[in-house]
């Protein structure tokens, strides 16, 4: 069903963490909807990881699930090795996405890191 | 023989008839012979041949009955695309010398448009009329873009997506009062409501078997008699130099029973269809909140429900309408392959949100009330699931 792998469809009919976080660490908001695709990352930081991750999103198949998959691979993981998770991987963990759904990818890891980074932005006097 | 087929026990649900329908069993049946045993090439002299040449033109005879014409006005084609290229780069061709200007609109099917871009490369000049909210042509600004070089006004009879039927009758009196050949694409209408071609002061007109119940790979384009056409195919002297090709027998034996069935059973048809889709924008209305109907409320096709959604994405409602096995068609810029959300929907001035929620169920004759209560069933949990997921909806 429009190309997309047995792993994008899991993710999307399932889709993990979906949902905010009213006291967030941090707030990463992607997208527009002129281009069809929102994302918006929230994170809660404990000891320098992702303790917390939930995410809401307005777009397609690809983008719900790269969402998911994200939100799954950095929960628990330091801020570092969040901040190196990228779209590549994502796509090879979803078992690829077809060609012209690959900007998904790079929305929702972008997402993700501009939550780390707003986070950092808070507390960077601390 | 077979019936629909079916997805984990239940029955496949077509809600796309505007990208294409299912053949009816009796068009399916009289094309039949056509490839087993009367599959002669029309262009030859020996039996075989003459009795598919005789098959052809009682297949031309219903297709122009059906649209109020002639058989000698009719010429058959592959696609509706190539009814709307043949129509625009052979009738603008053939009238270089008086002029070489074309008016048509925004919202025109991209077998329109795209021709009508390359002909500005090429030295014609081009006018395209907005629409309103509705999607309806004034005539009025077509007639404000006619200058002395406008050989040609190219209007669809009614928009594939939105559904809103054209004030074709006004805009062909105006093309009439200035002696401007005027062609209509009719992919979306003919078979589906009236039309007489004569009465409609239509000079052009492209329309194709496969939206009314007919096969796929063969079309039509009529051309008023002493209107002149240059071929966009050259090669033998098929449909009288017009077209060449070997024609597509069968596909134009299935085209004529299929015209010859949509005449007869239109009014019923129409009644029909109408009336399940004004149940559904109604239920659709009552179940469901923060939606629109687009299009023009009265002037549109029985079978046509373009429903934006708020706050949601229509490939992502499509893709678990399909889980559900309900069939149906979005203009949001992720649903095309070309990542453009549609260029209709642009021209009606939808907001960008509503633009990407928009969703089209396309209605025919095969569908049943049962199977909008089946979609009424599934859509609102899916809705409603998508919105609790979405960024931008706040109960």
């Amino acid at each position: 069903m429009l190309a997309y792998s047995k792993k994008v469809m899991e993710h999307f009919i399932n889709p993990r963490n979906v949902g905010e976080i009213k006291d967030a660490d941090g707030i990463g908001e992607i997208g527009n909807p002129v281009c069809g695709d929102m994302m918006s990352f929230y994170i809660k930081v404990k000891d320098n990881k992702l303790e917390d991750i939930k995410f809401k999103t307005f777009g397609c198949g690809a983008a719900i699930a790269v969402s998911s998959m994200i939100s799954e691979v950095a929960k628990g993981k330091t801020l570092d090795e969040a901040l190196k998770i990228n779209n590549k991987d994502i796509a090879k963990k979803l078992g690829g996405l077809p060609k012209n759904k690959l900007h998904c990818s790079n929305l929702g890891a972008d997402a993700l890191h501009r939550a780390i980074e707003d986070y950092k932005q808070k507390n960077k006097n601390k | 023989m077979n019936s629909k087929i079916k997805k984990d026990g239940r029955k496949r649900i077509f809600f796309d008839n505007a990208s294409t329908t299912r053949i009816d069993d009796h068009v399916f049946k009289e094309m039949e012979p056509y490839f087993r045993e009367n599959y002669g090439n029309p262009s030859s002299l020996h039996d075989f041949g003459e009795s598919a040449k005789i098959a052809v033109e009682q297949a031309r005879e219903k297709v122009a009955d059906m649209i109020g014409t002639s058989a000698e006005e009719i010429y058959f084609t592959s696609c509706g695309t190539e009814s709307n290229n043949l129509a625009l780069w052979g009738l603008a061709r053939a009238l270089k010398g008086k002029g070489s200007h074309i008016i048509s609109s925004v919202i025109e099917h991209y077998s329109i448009l795209n021709p009508l871009k390359e002909m500005k490369k090429n030295g014609w000049n081009i006018s395209l009329v907005p629409v309103d909210k509705h999607g309806l042509v004034n005539p009025g600004d077509i007639e404000n873009e006619i200058t002395g070089s406008t050989v040609l006004i190219s209007i669809m009879h009614a928009n594939n997506e939105i559904g809103t039927i054209q004030k074709i009758k006004e805009i062909s009196l105006i093309a009439k009062k200035h002696n401007i050949i005027f062609h209509s694409d009719g992919v979306a209408t003919a078979g589906i409501i009236p039309v007489n071609v004569r009465e409609l002061g239509i000079d052009a007109y492209s329309f194709s078997a496969q939206q009314l119940h007919g096969p796929k790979g063969v079309a039509a384009l009529f051309i008023k008699r002493g209107a002149r056409i240059k071929p966009i195919f050259l090669g033998g002297t098929q449909e009288k130099g017009r077209r060449a090709g070997t024609e597509n027998v069968p596909g134009i034996i299935g085209f004529g029973k299929a015209c010859e069935l949509a005449k007869i059973r239109m009014n019923e048809n129409m009644k029909y269809v109408s009336k399940l889709r004004d149940s559904l924008i109604k239920r659709l209305e009552d179940k469901i909140t923060d939606i629109q109907l687009n299009g023009h409320p009265t002037s549109r096709l029985p079978g046509n429900v373009h429903i934006s959604f708020k706050y949601i994405e229509g490939e992502s409602i499509l893709l678990m309408l399909n889980i559900e096995g309900i069939a149906a068609a979005s203009g949001s810029s992720c649903a095309s392959q070309a990542l453009k959300s549609s260029h209709v929907l642009n021209a009606i001035g939808l907001s960008p949100t509503m633009a990407q929620g928009s969703i089209l169920f396309s209605l025919g004759k095969y569908n049943t009330d049962l199977e909008i209560n089946r979609l009424l069933e599934v859509l609102p949990p899916i809705v409603q699931r998508l919105r609790e997921m979405s960024p931008i909806y706040r109960k």
